[in-house]
């Protein structure tokens, strides 16, 4: 299928994106990521991750027009996420793409990335059907969405009330001494441990909401990891891995089916960087394929924050001939989930 | 030749166009938290009110800062972009630089009675004269000060002809040398810095560019667009997980 060209910026958290995309298709991305400079503060810096976006800005654009063999001229459109997200950071790539549009003479369009991370499924798995769910979780955000039609009415469903759910990986990795970003490292210990062997508290787990809670469940395995180290055993750092990460992934898998049954749903998408987790994505399987669901995850890089995303989506809004968003828009860290493309 | 000049290092955002001869087209506003809004406005309203396209550019001029972080990168992003879509050169300005270029201009404009000849020299202040230079802050040396934010000033130390010679750094205002003429809008907002407050309180683009242009002309090669940050990020290493349990 062919489609507008579309180059796609990515700066809402650490990880420089650019990505080119016509229309389901994914021509290039190009990622450039300071999570190294952020490692030994445990979390992500906003100036750091503020600084390097203008450092990496113009060679990481440079590095996705030369893998997808095009040249600037050729683009159709500009996208950007315009939010939510950390809010220097967010402006980098918001001021950059303004630039790029004026430098091009193309339109430009700033994009809510939980959208955006929505979209980035039609890259691997065609035309996303309407409407859908959407699971997001990452180090940023935990949310349920109903997507009626994820280029103009995306609805949320629930959220986290507290930590996000990459949070509460990176916290727990910190608490059994595994590095930033907790979520790979977990997901590696994790293969070597019992997922039955400790009930971990799952919270809101019977509430009847949507809404998510992993603040409890952060503090039940710093509790438990304090108990061994008090009595002076070791800490089963594979076991405790296993039953933190079976408890997220139970709740968030068991919300997100439900949620798919109550509205009459068929499609899941999960979407984020905790979407790459091994068992996240195995327990969503198991469980949407006894609830007759189709489940739809992208592969792991397009999961994480990625340039390719917010082309995806350019894509989709210039195809439908959306409004283009002019240069006056803001970047806005706390962009609402129902606004898809910033005016 | 067309250059587009611009600085966001301060709350001002300030957008010039130069033809090589004189400033053609200009826009600036005094709105701190919106530079990510305003400034690409500008720019293609700039372009516009001059008649000329984007193709029609042939160099980028942009203030370097010092300033708050976030309102500087959206020029200097801003700036590299262009340069490089457009393939054409870009040259950084130290944003202390342009004040004190304006601040040697209007002394030569309100005080001397200014021949032809010494406002030309005057507005390409970055040339060292060879003649008496101008006498608006008293022929003395002066400062520029701008706000940094957390009751602190990023500040330089101009001679009377608006060559830098200290700076630009950044300290608390107590710490800045006494007694002498300051310009910049930190001069308004620490009394005590001056009792000589100059003009003007902000950089403007017209005299980023003309800074710029006379480089140019000067066959001169342009300086880095690199941020002068002057501070390292705040982040400290966190200590060993707080304890859970009482
Ligand atoms: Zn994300």
């Amino acid at each position: 299928m062919t489609g507008p060209l579309v180059l796609g910026i990515e700066t809402s958290c650490d990880e420089t994106g650019v990505g080119l995309v016509r229309g389901h298709e994914l021509l290039a991305d190009a990622v450039a990521s300071s999570v190294e400079e952020h490692a030994r503060f445990g979390g992500v810096v906003p100036e750091v991750a503020s600084r390097a976006h203008l450092e990496a800005m113009v060679p990481t654009v440079g590095r996705a027009l030369d893998a997808a063999g095009v040249r600037l001229a050729d683009v159709d459109a500009i996208a950007v996420t315009a939010g939510p997200g950390l809010a220097g950071a967010l402006l980098v790539g918001v001021s950059a793409a303004k630039a790029y549009a004026i430098a091009t003479g193309k339109p430009l369009y700033g994009v809510n990335h939980l959208a955006a991370h929505v979209a980035v499924d039609q890259l691997e798995h065609g035309a996303l059907p309407a409407p859908a769910v959407a699971l997001l979780v990452s180090g940023g955000h935990s949310s349920l969405l109903l997507v009626p039609d994820v280029a103009a009415e995306v609805v949320p469903l629930g959220a986290t009330i507290d930590d996000a759910a990459g949070e509460a990986f990176d916290k727990v990795a910190r608490v059994l001494g595994l590095p930033f970003p907790g979520g790979p490292h977990i997901d590696r210990a994790a293969a070597a441990g019992d997922r039955d062997l400790i009930a971990f508290p799952r919270g809101k787990y019977r509430d009847g909401s949507y809404d998510f809670s992993f603040s409890g469940l952060k503090t039940a395995v710093a509790r438990f990891v304090e108990a061994r180290e008090a009595a002076g055993e070791p800490v089963p750092v594979a076991d405790v891995a296993a039953c933190f990460q079976e408890a997220v992934a139970d709740v968030l898998t068991r919300k997100a089916v439900a949620a798919c049954r109550a509205h009459g749903i068929e499609h899941l998408v999960i979407g984020g960087g905790v979407a790459a987790n091994s068992r996240l994505r195995a327990l969503a399987q198991e469980r949407c394929a006894a609830a007759g669901l189709q489940l739809r995850v992208p592969r792991p890089g397009l999961c994480t924050d990625n340039g390719a995303m917010v082309a995806a989506l350019g894509a989709e809004l210039v195809a439908r001939g959306a409004v283009a968003s002019g240069l006056d828009f803001a970047a806005d860290s706390s962009l609402p989930v129902t606004t898809v493309t910033a005016a | 030749m067309l250059l587009l000049a611009f600085d966001t290092a301060t709350p001002s955002v300030t957008v010039a166009l130069h033809d090589g001869d004189a400033v053609v087209a200009e826009e600036s506003a005094v709105d701190g938290r919106r530079h990510g809004e305003i400034l690409a406005v500008f720019i293609d309203k700039v372009l516009r009110s001059a008649g000329a396209g984007r193709e029609d550019l042939t160099a980028i001029a942009v203030g370097t800062g010092p300033g708050p972080y976030t309102g500087l990168r959206a020029g200097l992003v801003t700036a590299r972009v262009l340069a490089s879509a457009l393939a054409i050169r870009i040259d950084g300005v130290c944003s202390l630089d342009v004040i004190a270029a304006a601040a040697c201009a209007e002394a030569a404009r309100t005080e001397a009675a200014p021949t032809e000849a010494a406002r030309t020299e005057a507005a390409r202040t970055e040339a060292a004269p060879t003649e008496a230079p101008p006498t608006g802050h008293g022929g003395t040396d002066f400062l520029v000060a701008t706000d940094a934010r957390r009751r602190e000033v990023y500040w330089a130390r101009y001679c009377a002809a608006g060559q830098r010679t200290d700076g630009p750094q950044v300290s608390r205002p107590a710490d800045l040398p006494r007694g002498l003429p300051v310009a910049g809008h930190a001069a308004l907002m620490y009394p005590e810095l001056s009792d000589r407050p100059l003009n003007p309180a902000f950089p403007a683009a017209a005299q980023l560019a003309a800074i710029s242009a006379a480089r140019l002309s000067r066959g001169e090669p342009a300086h880095p667009a690199v941020p002068l940050y002057l501070r390292r990020p705040d982040a400290r290493e966190p200590g060993k997980p707080k304890r859970v349990t009482p």
